[in-house]
């Protein structure tokens, strides 16, 4: 079975391609019985969501400040 | 308070003069660009003169933008083009880089996983609730930076370059001049170490969100 290390390396490249059906399977296996894997699997997209954030974030707050 | 005033008018002659002379707003801008120029060229000279060309650029043409949200929106597309052609140019000075840092990297997971790959008790992800509306908040912004700030030089350039400049993978490959299977050995690091930073430094602080 899936180890965490290789169960997150494959979240991560999620990130950059699709999996195989069997990447998935295996991967699906792991984080049913894993809930740290599991809790980094959703955190891995909002990494990705803050990034993109990041300088329409900055914005936003700043204005928040204004207003205020 | 009064520059955030004029520039909420919807007079676009009224925001331009109010965009170049609020220099809290310009000074701000500019520390936010110089910061995440920082980041991807690791060089503070390189980073200086590439906010300053892009910032240079996008004022010439002010009086086009109706407020400073759009204003700071193309700066910053100005800034990611400049670093992505610099990064091009400097592609083999980034790949010696790399190979330095290849193996100051090999034991970071041995602090996370035990030997046969499993989290170690206390490094477990922990549930982070709901993250988004982290994204409201100005500190959380802060720690974001904070953490970026953490990473190796080369891990943090590589997943800017993936997530914030938006360049494809092949892009990232041959610009950097690393394999496809670096590249995500870099990239899973970086989500590793950022993930950690974040959950230690804002997501356990529960008061907060």
């Amino acid at each position: 079975m899936m180890n965490c290390h290789q169960a997150t390396r494959l979240i991560s490249e999620s990130q950059e391609r699709d999996l195989s059906l069997a990447e998935k399977l295996r991967l699906k296996m792991h984080v049913m019985m894993c809930s740290g894997c599991k809790n980094f699997s959703l955190q891995i997209p909002f990494l990705s969501q803050a990034m993109k954030a990041y300088a329409q974030g900055s914005d936003e707050a700043s204005e928040d400040k204004a207003k205020n | 308070m009064t520059n955030t005033l004029s520039s909420a008018s919807p007079q676009s002659a009224g925001s331009d003069v109010s965009i170049l002379s609020d220099t809290a707003f310009l000074t701000d801008l500019r520390r936010q660009m110089v910061k995440f120029a920082t980041l991807q060229l690791s060089n503070s000279q390189h980073a200086e003169d590439a906010v300053q060309e892009a910032l240079m650029g996008a004022l010439k043409n002010a009086k086009s933008f109706g407020g400073r949200a759009a204003l700071k929106t193309w700066v910053f597309a100005i800034l990611k083009n400049k670093i992505a052609d610099f990064l091009r140019q400097k592609k083999r000075m980034l790949e010696a880089n790399s190979l330095l840092h290849e193996n100051e990297e090999a034991e970071d997971f041995s602090e996370l996983f035990d030997h046969s790959g499993f989290w170690q008790g206390d490094e477990k992800p922990a549930t982070w609730g709901n993250p988004q509306s982290a994204l409201h908040q100005n500190q959380f912004w802060k720690v974001f930076e904070l953490c970026l700030e953490t990473l190796p030089g080369n891990q943090a350039r590589v997943f800017m370059m993936k997530e914030f400049v938006e360049l494809e993978t092949a892009e990232i490959c041959s610009t950097v001049g690393i394999t496809t299977s670096n590249l995500n050995v870099m990239l899973h690091r970086s989500r590793l170490r950022l993930r950690e930073c974040l959950e230690n430094t804002w997501f356990l602080k529960g008061e907060r969100a």
